[in-house]
């Protein structure tokens, strides 16, 4: 045994060191365990980009793909149904997008990047039913005259416009979703990518 | 038999363990029936734990099989419809035997110093039982397993900024699905399980250090006789363990008969739509946790969303089960038990197992006008029995305590 004093505050200070030395390796490895809870590469490839040839898209024509699991409309209207948009708003709920439903790139009259083109993901935003597509102007089932063309919902009788806008008095609370998307050429559409600024 | 015993005894505190805590464990002598509930609530872990391990040797934690591999147990494996049934009656037996053993807390006091880690450590204990209780019933992968599963995990996405990554960290995708389904299952048969193990054990030191307290809240460790025993104590073995016993027997006959003849027990132990497999495509008309969730869940939907957010709901929600760890620093009575206290808290704790069961017949139905403002009036009352308790356990008369047991 050595005559030497103890000196305590020396012994606190290497206690101190080590103690926050190990709980910063502790951190480190608990960095992984924490990760491998994330959504796995295999999950992120099914939520990945989906990459849409528009090019043989006609006027009034609808496709749906799939993104992220979820159905993704992408559609073509034609100069008169840009038009007639303008003509809905005492009858929506949120004519000028105030509700974050769509990104910033899109929160215009058309909801959309390019006026003609619209993409909106397809699930109903009261209980998340997939509307059906109703662009017959003046639809007698669906209130005739009134009847600008949109997506009418069969499950709880949801009704909105062809920019996913909802009618007043539909139990849909807010407008359809927009997805992040931009255009990689004129008729090739990047789906879950913002463009670049 | 001294030689083996003393061969272990100098390598192993068996003797000395055996005696600290049964055989020469003094514990009050005047328990009653509200105190069977903590030795039947091991005799439940044990039963869980049991049949779990046997469920698991034919269970397949994934989406694509899981509901089939749980049939399978039922039809095919010899007896499986036995174990499973067991051990789904033994999640609600659980909740009922935990929620007696609690009851019993608020009767007597007996979260009151010097108890209130032992209090703390059961709170956390239940609350554990509720995660263990909730992934269970996710894994047959029925119509409520799936839905149960989106609206309870969906709660924790109406945090603000974060919600979304705090979302897909529990789902392991971006909706409820197989890798959802695989986590919980890994969670339930053994991280939660080894908590709960843990925990008890910890419940239970505590419990021996400081001593059972009892109906009249008397502290036995403060009347000894000359040989250091409390006057007022037995030997927990044999005296209570033969009493417990006679608990564990009528247990397991009201356990046995519903195993055999209502394992369902008419939708409360398990819900009809969950013999349909999980389809992503269809919700169920109506959906709602099992009973011993709704309390909790009629708090949530009793708050209506405010700024465009359900999180003001989700805060109350666990407030309502986190303000229990509370309690002790909440009660001002100089009186532990319901036997002299003063009647203002007799009135509020009547007030309160009321207002707990109607939450929870709330929480199972569909919502309306009437049962929405009434899940706001109760929820009121609930908040209030905890808010307003200091001041009205230090108001009211009090009776004299009592210094030894009174039973003779």
């Amino acid at each position: 045994m050595s005559e030497q004093e103890i000196d305590l505050k020396k012994r606190r200070f290497l206690t101190n060191a080590t103690s926050v030395v190990g709980a910063v390796g502790v951190g480190f490895v608990l960095v992984p365990f924490l990760s491998s809870w994330m959504p796995s590469a295999r999950a992120k490839a099914a939520g990945a980009p989906v990459d849409v040839d528009i090019s043989k898209l006609e006027d009034g024509q609808l496709v749906r793909v799939l993104w992220r699991k979820k159905p993704v409309w992408i559609f073509k209207r034609d100069k008169d149904t840009v038009a007639r948009l303008d003509t809905l708003n005492d009858i929506l709920v949120d004519p000028n997008n105030e509700e974050p439903q769509q990104p910033d790139y899109a929160k215009n009259k058309w909801r959309s990047i390019n006026p003609e083109i619209a993409v909106i993901i397809g699930i109903c935003t009261h209980l998340g039913c997939s509307p059906t597509y109703r662009p017959e102007v003046g639809a007698a089932d669906l209130g005739g005259d009134e009847w600008q063309g949109g997506f009418y919902c069969p499950c709880h009788g949801s009704k909105f416009d062809l920019a996913g806008r909802v009618y007043k008095n539909t139990p849909a609370p807010i407008n359809l979703a927009i997805p992040p998307y931009h255009f990689v050429s004129d008729t090739l559409i990047r789906l879950g990518v913002d463009p670049k600024v | 038999m001294d030689n083996n015993k003393n061969w272990i005894d100098q390598r192993f505190p068996l003797t000395k363990v055996w005696n600290e805590h049964l055989a020469e464990y003094y514990t009050p002598r005047n328990f009653n029936f509200w105190y069977f509930f903590g030795s039947l609530a091991i005799l439940v872990l044990v039963i869980q734990l049991f049949t779990g391990i046997f469920l698991t040797m034919h269970y397949k934690p994934d989406a694509a099989n899981a509901f089939a591999s749980v049939e399978y147990i039922m039809r095919d494996v010899d007896w499986g419809w036995l174990i499973r049934y067991i051990h789904s009656t033994g999640a609600s037996a659980f909740f009922v035997v935990i929620y007696l053993h609690m009851y019993r807390a608020l009767l007597y006091g007996s979260y009151k110093a010097p108890r209130e880690l032992i209090w703390i450590l059961g709170m956390v204990l239940y609350i554990a039982l509720m995660a263990e209780a909730f992934m269970g019933y996710v894994l047959p992968w029925g119509q409520m397993s799936y839905w149960g599963a989106k609206v309870i995990i969906n709660l924790f996405g109406s945090f603000p900024i974060v919600g979304d990554i705090i979302l897909e960290f529990i789902l392991g995708d971006y909706a409820v699905g197989d890798a959802t389904l695989n986590r919980f299952f890994s969670l339930h048969v053994i991280a939660i399980p080894l908590i709960l193990v843990v925990l008890v054990f910890l419940h239970i030191v505590a419990l021996h250090t400081v001593g059972s307290n009892n109906p009249d809240g008397v502290e036995i460790k403060q009347n000894k006789d000359e040989n250091g025993i409390p006057k007022d104590g037995i030997p927990f073995h044999p005296y209570y363990s033969v009493k417990d016993i006679v608990g564990v027997v009528v247990f397991l006959m009201i356990f046995s008969s519903i195993v055999f003849f209502a394992p369902a027990l008419g939708g409360y132990f398990l819900e009809g739509p969950n013999f349909i497999e999980a389809n992503p495509l269809m919700t169920p008309d109506h959906i709602a946790p099992l009973w011993y969730l709704t309390p909790f869940y009629s708090v949530l939907r009793a708050v209506p969303p405010m700024f465009g957010s359900q999180l003001p709901g989700v805060l109350a929600m666990f407030s309502a089960l986190l303000i229990l760890i509370a309690l002790p620093w909440l009660d001002r009575s100089k009186v532990k038990s319901i036997r002299y206290r003063s009647w203002p808290y007799k009135v509020a704790l009547g007030i309160f197992v009321v207002t707990f069961v109607v939450l929870g017949w709330l929480g199972m139905q569909a919502v309306t006008p009437l049962y929405s403002l009434m899940a706001q009036i109760f929820t009121t009352l609930y908040f209030a029995f905890f808010i307003l308790m200091p001041w009205f356990t230090s108001i009211g008369k009090t009776k004299p305590v009592p210094e030894r047991t009174t039973e003779k």
